[in-house]
């Protein structure tokens, strides 16, 4: 498997330990860009053994991560938004956590999910978008970059990793925007945001991307607003906004702004 | 030491009353108690532990510090499970030695954060129940402060608390160091002496109120010159 090819440890078994897993009651808090928020057992890769309903390892209860990420498409590439807090239970571990993950300089990568496993996976997946440049000469298209992440994740499905990932990037064909999660799932779309605050960005997005053809500085605006309103509301989102923007050379880090002081900003605005 | 489901799920005992047959259920993993702290200032950085070394409602002994030397210029603090934290400590040093011998020179604090990272990571599926924070200074000479969770999620920090005492700590080091919720102050830089004060004072304040935090302070200073260390006393009860 993946994993063990990279720490170079004789191949475990892992399909034993989801059985196994049940019996270990333990306090862990794995630090999470919000997994389920249950105190007591909140092993974050608990999502088996909570499902005790009878119905079998089949069913799977949804659990909220803890986040807000965005990104959408828009004339001039792609406008990346998140957030920057990371919960362990109801404790936020830390309020400066980078939620983008620079895969190369055109491929962007987003967290939402176990912290762990994004930045892990992601890392791993920019070696492999390097070998594929060094193998083909040429570089990897936004498609084949998210099908390797979502092919690596999937060999571990069902075993409670977490991840919620938005690729994105400018390559042949345009901007490219894809979703991947740890469950198998891969979507290419113009607009997603990921995390228990995505809702609330959700509308702010949407009105804002009504009136067509928007300029960079308009879509940056939109996507730092989305972002702070869904941190107004969401208590497990907050820290500060990072807002990049790719573009056909490839990405840049337009801002990052602390969401007290966007706060002052608007309400200023508003008066 | 066995720890069976008697002893809740952080370590804390569960409640004494009777509420019916209960499945004892083995698990491979104890809470053992203690603090860690580090700080990174511009050209040190401090890595300070309690040495109480708790079970349930004992003290197995007072004098078990969390801080290990890895480097001239790194130090590892290791809070959580004890027995996870000395096989981890091994595994690092080997790892160290075995670095020190292909590469011949010596790991820096960087890399042994990102190789803590995949070490960690490794277990993903039976993670070390261990919080570790590692401090030491940088290619340049400045503090540098590296924070983990139990499976490899790490970011580096200027300032960073970990262990059963941690969230006392962590709101009073924004408040000191980060300059947090406070308006019109002016930023000064952290100098040695006022960082090792505040390390000494903000355990004081855990010992007040964290049970599984006390008995004596081992602080760990490491500057260009090499690594001091201190033991200040505690409280005992």
């Amino acid at each position: 498997m993946a994993l063990a090819s990279v720490l170079q440890s004789e191949s475990v078994d892992f399909s034993n330990y989801g059985r196994q897993r049940r019996g270990f009651a333990s306090g862990l808090y794995e630090t999470e860009l919000g997994l389920e928020s249950v105190g007591g057992d909140s092993l974050s890769f608990a999502l088996r053994t909570s499902c005790s309903n009878g119905d079998g390892p089949d069913r799977k209860i949804e659990f909220l991560h803890g986040t807000t990420t965005l990104a959408f498409k828009f004339q001039h590439g792609v406008i990346v938004a998140v957030d920057s807090r990371a919960t362990a239970g109801s404790y936020i571990a830390s309020q400066t956590v980078k939620k983008v993950i620079e895969i190369n300089p055109y491929l962007l990568g987003t967290m939402a999910g176990g912290a762990a496993d994004c930045s892990f996976w992601e890392r791993l997946l920019a070696r492999q978008c390097r070998v594929y440049e060094l193998r083909n000469k040429e570089r990897i298209s936004v498609a084949a970059a998210s099908k390797l992440l979502a092919n690596m994740v999937y060999q571990y499905k069902g075993m409670g990793l977490s991840m919620g990932t938005m690729v994105c990037g400018w390559d042949k064909t345009g901007p490219g925007l894809y979703y991947v999660d740890s469950e198998g799932n891969r979507v290419c779309g113009d607009l997603f945001a990921v995390g228990s605050g995505s809702m609330y960005a959700y509308g702010i997005v949407d009105s804002g991307l009504k009136q067509k053809d928007l300029t960079v500085e308009e879509a940056c605006d939109l996507g730092r607003r989305a972002i702070y309103q869904a941190t107004y509301r969401d208590a497990y989102s907050g820290g500060q906004v990072n807002l990049y923007h790719v573009h056909s050379e490839g990405w840049t880090r337009v801002s990052q702004s602390d969401v007290l002081m966007l706060h002052q900003q608007y309400q200023s605005e508003k008066a | 030491m066995f720890a069976t489901q008697v002893y809740g799920d952080n370590g804390k005992m569960k409640e004494y009353h009777y509420t019916g047959p209960v499945e004892h259920r083995f698990s491979p993993y104890s809470f053992n108690g203690g603090t860690v702290l580090a700080v990174a200032g511009e050209d040190f950085a401090i890595v300070a532990s309690d040495t109480r070394l708790s079970e349930g409602y004992s003290i197995h002994s007072r004098d078990s510090p969390k801080c290990y030397k890895l480097t001239d210029t790194t130090v590892i603090g290791c809070s959580g499970f004890h027995g996870d934290c000395l096989t981890l400590t091994k595994i690092i040093d080997a790892r160290l030695k075995m670095y020190k011998h292909s590469n011949n020179k010596c790991m820096t604090s960087g890399a042994i954060a990102a190789m803590l990272s995949t070490i960690l990571y490794g277990r993903r599926f039976f993670p070390y129940y261990v919080y570790n924070i590692i401090g030491g200074l940088d290619e340049e000479g400045k503090g540098a402060v590296y924070s983990f969770d139990p499976v490899g999620s790490y970011q580096r920090d200027t300032y960073k608390a970990g262990g059963s005492a941690s969230a006392m700590l962590q709101p009073l080091l924004d408040n000191q160091i980060g300059f947090k919720n406070m308006e019109g102050v002016q930023h000064l830089p952290l100098s040695q002496e006022k960082a090792v004060q505040l390390v000494k004072d903000v355990f004081i304040s855990a010992a007040e109120r964290d049970v599984y935090t006390g008995d004596a302070l081992r602080i760990c200073i490491i500057t260009k010159e090499g690594i001091k260390e201190e033991t200040v006393p505690l409280r005992k009860d």
